[in-house]
């Protein structure tokens, strides 16, 4: 395989991870690899992510790729101590691997534990030996064992399980630890069967398309880092597109101040500025274990969005309905505030079953006064109630009674309507927009205004 | 004239102008040079992004011209604009002259007032160009900058167009408060910074704080790393922390414990919020110990 081919393998399985990469880009990178020589691993990964990167939500899944294809090292590296894993298959040693006795854990993870506190206290001077730490513990505990030879496979779980690095360090510490064995776990993966093959599997979506429902604890952490800029980005367009729109009838008073200086001729003419009016926006959320972590990102991004509008109610419901819009005080904390969100689907359940009926004839008898014709409404859910009853004249009235409403559902169109789905009964009423990443939520506020 | 010579020697003199660069950074910038693109910075607040510009021009002893962008700057204040008080004035003082001569006069270089985008590409010595905080202007500007960019002339209707006399090393920053367009990122390479590791930032800090003693440095690097682990609306920048430091020598405070950090706080932290959350954090670590 020549170095092209290695260069072109590589657009193409970023462009399968979702990076979009332009031809222009992709000469622009033979350029600058041109220009750079490729001497160092991580000058040619800078030059990479220079010309190849727009986004830095990309980065991750890029990292991910050129690990695939640009590798630190083959097998087990050379003279590390340790036999080589996919060589030379006839040697019996080989294959068996390096010992993996109950002595070597011990003393594997005494070194993982002063490599992680040694990390800790210089971060970044170490990594060079937890990188070498987390390769040592792939080859030694990650083996699945009652492979031939060249059939090896390596498992992160595995790896994790027997080293339990848990309780070996802070946990952002030990966070760096487990990245650094599935990489290395990836890279093994690559070398057995090709790195396309792993990148097709493997490599992980960026954040921003990533579905709520789907994402990780980590990849949750980095998302809801990523809603504050994503809200203020939304909120500066908004404001935007508000002063264009802007022009209102004709000043006549500034308008002939200005001509002044032109001689009387009125070059530019001046307008009163429009008013703006900013609509009140009422958020009926789901917060039933099956939706919760998509209501918990959205009702945040209402909130950081609160500037837009003049007024932002927030209910909860799960068969019963619970307002929580004194959880959201403008600068509170947001950490705190999802956990207090979370902890009142206590008070939204009677029974503990997501009854949509109910829930909408509840609101209707306790908040009806919520709704005014300068309201947006806003429902987020499911909508799979438990086959109960729908309350469809309700929802028929509270659509009618505020200005306009959407239903934002985390789920695929395609699975609208099957089994206790009502989402096309509901949709009828109402419009119903597929939400189901930072994306698409970023869209639908941006139609929003 | 060739900027610099490799990744290796960039950062060697961008650390020699007082900027401390990490491997990412030496190499993106090297090439911008070399390869003659703009270099579009992406980051947070006060991680340096337009400190690598001027250090740039320190290194390199070019020109630095400045664009701000803000909302509403136009091509008038952006690449050019006639400066038509002196062309009445020669009107005026033409009486009698005809028209044709007129016209050609009032439409010459002695006329013409050159804005940063045209300043830098017919400067003749070595030039930066700073285009800052690009994300702030309007979409129309973005469209402007592509001309200037891509091919490093302007058009001028009545002049003709004005190619570069030597190509500036281009340099935007952006804070992404709004996606660029796509056509200006094409033409950019893209340098993502962040906050730096723990052992550049006291690094940092050392060099732009020298009367802070080593230890003291480290003490508020590992606190302002700390508050960084913390969900906070506005994490600290490198920019905080060097004013963290330089108020502890102010205070000359010798060692940073919990009482300085409580009185101190607003000094990175600028939320209610996030120094309440702060506090709560420093109290839980005390109880622990």
């Amino acid at each position: 395989m020549t170095l092209l081919d290695r260069h072109t393998d590589f657009l193409h399985a970023l462009r399968a991870a979702g990076i979009p990469v332009s031809l222009a880009e992709g000469l622009d990178a033979v350029r600058a690899v041109d220009a750079l020589g490729l001497g160092e691993r991580e000058t040619l990964r800078a030059a990479y992510a220079a010309t190849l990167l727009k986004r830095q939500a990309h980065r991750p899944g890029f990292d991910q790729v050129f690990d695939l294809y640009w590798p630190a090292l083959v097998g087990d590296g050379v003279g590390d101590g340790v036999g080589d894993g996919v060589g030379d298959a006839t040697d019996p040693e080989e294959a068996v691997g390096p010992s993996d006795g109950p002595a070597e854990l011990a003393d594997l993870r005494e070194r993982v534990e002063q490599a992680l506190a040694a990390d800790g206290a210089a971060d970044g001077a170490d990594a060079g030996d937890l990188t070498a730490l987390a390769r040592e513990a792939v080859a030694r505990f990650g083996r699945i064992r009652g492979r031939g030879p060249g059939e090896q496979r390596w498992s992160a779980y595995n790896t994790l399980n027997r080293v339990a690095a848990d309780d070996l360090g802070g946990r952002a510490a030990v966070r760096r630890f487990e990245e650094l064995v599935e990489t290395e776990v990836r890279r093994r993966a690559a070398e057995v069967r090709g790195p396309d093959h792993v990148a097709r599997h493997a490599v992980r979506t960026a954040v921003d398309q990533l579905d709520f429902s789907r994402a990780s604890r980590a990849e949750l952490d980095r998302m809801r880092h990523e809603i504050q800029p994503l809200a203020r980005r939304l909120a500066s367009r908004l404001h935007r597109e508000q002063r264009d729109r802007r022009r209102g009838p004709l000043d006549f008073r500034r308008t002939v101040r200005a001509s002044m200086s032109s001689g009387g001729v009125p070059l530019t003419t001046h307008h009163r500025p429009r008013r703006p009016g900013r609509p009140d926006l009422v958020v009926l959320c789901d917060v039933s274990g099956s939706v919760a972590g998509f209501a918990g990102f959205t009702l945040m991004l209402v909130f950081a969005l609160r500037e837009q509008f003049d007024r932002v109610r927030a209910f909860t419901f799960v068969d019963d309905v619970h307002e929580v819009t004194d959880d959201f005080t403008r600068g509170a904390d947001p950490a705190d505030a999802l956990a207090r969100l979370s902890a009142s689907a206590a008070h939204a359940s009677r029974f503990g079953r997501t009854q949509y009926g109910r829930a909408f004839t509840r609101f209707a008898e306790q908040h009806r006064d919520a709704l005014t014709p300068r309201t947006h409404l806003l429902v987020l859910g499911d909508a799979r109630s438990n086959y109960g009853d729908l309350a469809l004249p309700v929802v028929a009235d509270l659509v009618h009674a505020a200005r306009r409403s959407w239903w934002l559902n985390p789920e695929h169109p395609r699975h609208w309507g099957t089994g206790d789905s009502e989402a096309p009964e509901y949709a009828a009423l109402l419009p119903m927009v597929e939400c189901r990443n930072l994306t698409q939520l970023g869209e639908f506020v941006h139609d929003l205004a | 004239m060739t900027w610099f010579e490799s990744p290796a020697e960039t950062e060697k003199r961008l650390a020699e102008a007082g900027y401390l660069a990490d491997t990412a950074t030496a190499t993106t910038t090297y090439l911008a040079a070399a390869l003659g693109k703009p270099l579009l910075v992406e980051g947070p607040a006060g991680v340096g992004k337009t400190e690598l510009a001027k250090a740039v021009s320190r290194a390199t002893g070019a020109e630095l011209v400045r664009l701000q962008c803000y909302e509403g700057l136009d091509e008038a204040r952006a690449l050019y604009e006639w400066n038509y008080k002196k062309q009445l004035l020669r009107i005026q003082a033409s009486q009698g002259q005809a028209w044709d001569e007129t016209h050609d006069q009032i439409f010459t270089e002695e006329f013409l007032l050159t804005r940063p985008l045209l300043t830098a590409i017919r400067n003749e010595h070595p030039t930066v160009l700073l285009v800052d905080e690009v994300d702030k202007t309007d979409v129309e500007v973005e469209g402007l900058l592509l001309e200037v960019l891509s091919d490093f002339q302007v058009s001028i209707p009545e002049l003709g167009t004005v190619g570069a006399v030597r190509r500036p090393l281009v340099v935007l920053t952006s804070n992404a408060t709004r996606e660029l367009s796509e056509a200006l990122k094409r033409r950019c390479l893209f340098l993502h910074v962040d906050h730096p590791d723990k052992e550049r930032e006291r690094a940092i800090v050392v060099s732009q704080v020298p009367e802070v003693e080593e230890a003291l440095a480290g003490q508020v690097v590992d606190a302002v790393a700390a508050l960084r682990q913390l969900e906070l609306r506005k994490s600290p920048s490198i920019a905080e922390t060097v004013d963290w430091a330089r108020t502890l020598v102010a205070l000359q405070v010798g060692t940073l414990d919990d009482d300085v950090v409580a009185r101190t706080l607003g000094v990175v932290l600028k939320h209610a919020s996030d120094h309440d959350r702060a506090l709560a954090a420093l109290a839980g670590e005390r109880r622990r110990r």
